[in-house]
């Protein structure tokens, strides 16, 4: 019951505050928290979070709360019945699970982790606010070399669509694959 | 009046453990802030779903030319970083000074404000057409039939059929697009205008105490939970007109 609530305080938190602040939040106050444990234990010594690992850190706690939205639905959307025909003939837990269950969630969760994917691609442009160097950072400068805004930009922008249009032709790869042997209404 | 109802809310404050000096120093910027963030997307939103009607229809009957536009428009507006949208509008602008100084657009496209809301129109407006598309597309084809059986013409159709249901469906997804907006809106405090994230930012440069962060989480938290529950009451009346009499 407690674990249930933290899973849905963490996944609604960080769905719901926006991504460069959750980012400036980890970058700036995950420094202080780091240190301020440190010096209990260790006085005196201080680290540094880089911008690498913070934005790590950061998107991954984004798009950890959105996966697990996206789980959570694959789970509630696969019939029980699946489970107990397997466990009927005679598969331990485990194997029912791997069989059964899994090659299933994964189907169901597909579009939607595909999707978050998508989102977290885009997100990482905001990292370039840290000062780490991804394309948009070095857009950026490319930008101060050049004097010429608009056409890195929309070479920028160009990069990320081509990003994003390959990761979806990858994902209805994935799909149809996963989606092999099942019939639907109407098809 | 508003002194004593604001030494009342300081007060307050200190009570649950905040830091009221904090509040009274950077309350304010970060209160002008939030109006900002609403200005921003109260004026994108709907801005964005005018573009996105007409956009959703061309993709389902316009010509190759029209649909295309349509799709390629989607396509970008939507692949691309909403931050990266931004700079293009607001840095982009300055390679066509002259340009558009002659056109008389320069005063819309230097000032930070105006770039950002014209960045959030262009890529919400992809965001809603993906969502009315859909939803257009998922109606049954009798609807279409029907209202051809009954004589309306193309126009009649979508007006009166197709577009009244399409929206019920696209509400809730909607809804969704517009909780993005609000948390995406953050992105123009990088160009200096002056919400939510960037008051915030700005306060904690100053006076380097984590809690202004907080602050920043709790208004945006609570807009979203805002829209969160108008959506919710919204779609469930909806849904009870809908259902059949008896």
């Amino acid at each position: 019951m407690a674990l249930r609530g933290l899973a849905q305080a963490y996944s609604s938190l960080f769905r719901g505050l926006p991504e460069l602040l959750t980012l400036f939040i980890v970058y700036y106050g995950g420094q202080m928290l780091l240190n301020r444990l440190l010096a209990l234990v260790a006085p005196g010594v201080a680290v540094e979070i880089g911008p690498f690992a913070a934005g790590v850190t950061a998107l991954a706690l984004v798009f950890g709360a959105y996966a697990a939205e996206v789980f959570a639905g694959a789970m509630g959307a696969l019939p029980r019945g699946q489970r107990e025909a397997a466990l009927a003939l005679g598969l331990s837990p485990g194997l029912a699970f791997r069989l059964v269950e899994l090659p299933q969630l994964w189907r169901l969760a597909l579009p939607g982790l595909a999707n978050g994917w998508a989102v977290l691609l885009k997100d990482t442009a905001l990292v370039s606010t840290i000062a780490l160097a991804d394309l948009m950072r070095e857009t950026q400068i490319a930008v101060g070399a050049t004097r010429q805004p608009f056409t890195f930009y929309l070479v920028a922008c160009l990069i990320y669509v081509a990003l994003a249009l390959v990761s979806s032709a990858v994902a209805d790869r994935l799909q149809a694959r996963a989606e092999r042997g099942v019939r639907f209404a109407g098809r | 009046m508003t002194a004593e109802l604001g030494h009342g809310v300081l007060a307050l404050w200190g009570a649950l453990g905040f830091d009221a000096e904090l509040m009274a120093r950077y309350g304010p910027r970060v209160l002008a802030g939030l109006g900002a963030t609403l200005a921003l997307t109260a004026l994108s939103f709907p801005l964005g779903f005018l573009l996105a009607v007409p956009l959703a229809m061309a993709r389902r009957e316009g010509g190759r030319l029209a649909a295309g536009f349509a799709r390629g428009f989607s396509a970008f507006f939507s692949g691309a970083p909403l931050l990266a949208q931004l700079f293009l509008v607001y840095y982009g602008a300055g390679q066509f000074r002259h340009e558009l100084e002659a056109a008389g657009l320069w005063w819309l496209l230097r000032d930070p404000f105006w770039c950002a809301a014209l960045a959030f129109t262009l890529n919400t407006a992809a965001y809603q057409s993906e969502i009315v598309h859909g939803a257009l597309a998922a109606l049954p084809q009798g609807q279409r039939e029907a209202a051809e059986a009954l004589g309306l013409g193309r126009f009649a159709l979508y007006a009166r059929v197709l577009l009244p249901q399409a929206l019920g469906l696209s509400l809730r997804p909607l809804g969704n697009e517009l909780i993005l907006l609000i948390k995406g809106s953050a992105v123009a405090g990088v160009v200096t205008v002056s919400e939510i994230f960037s008051a915030t930012r700005y306060a904690f440069g100053r006076s380097a105490d984590f809690e202004v962060y907080l602050w920043a989480a709790i208004l945006y938290l609570i807009l979203v939970e805002i829209v969160r529950r108008a959506v919710d009451l919204a779609d469930r009346r909806r849904l009870r007109k809908l259902r059949p009499a008896g």
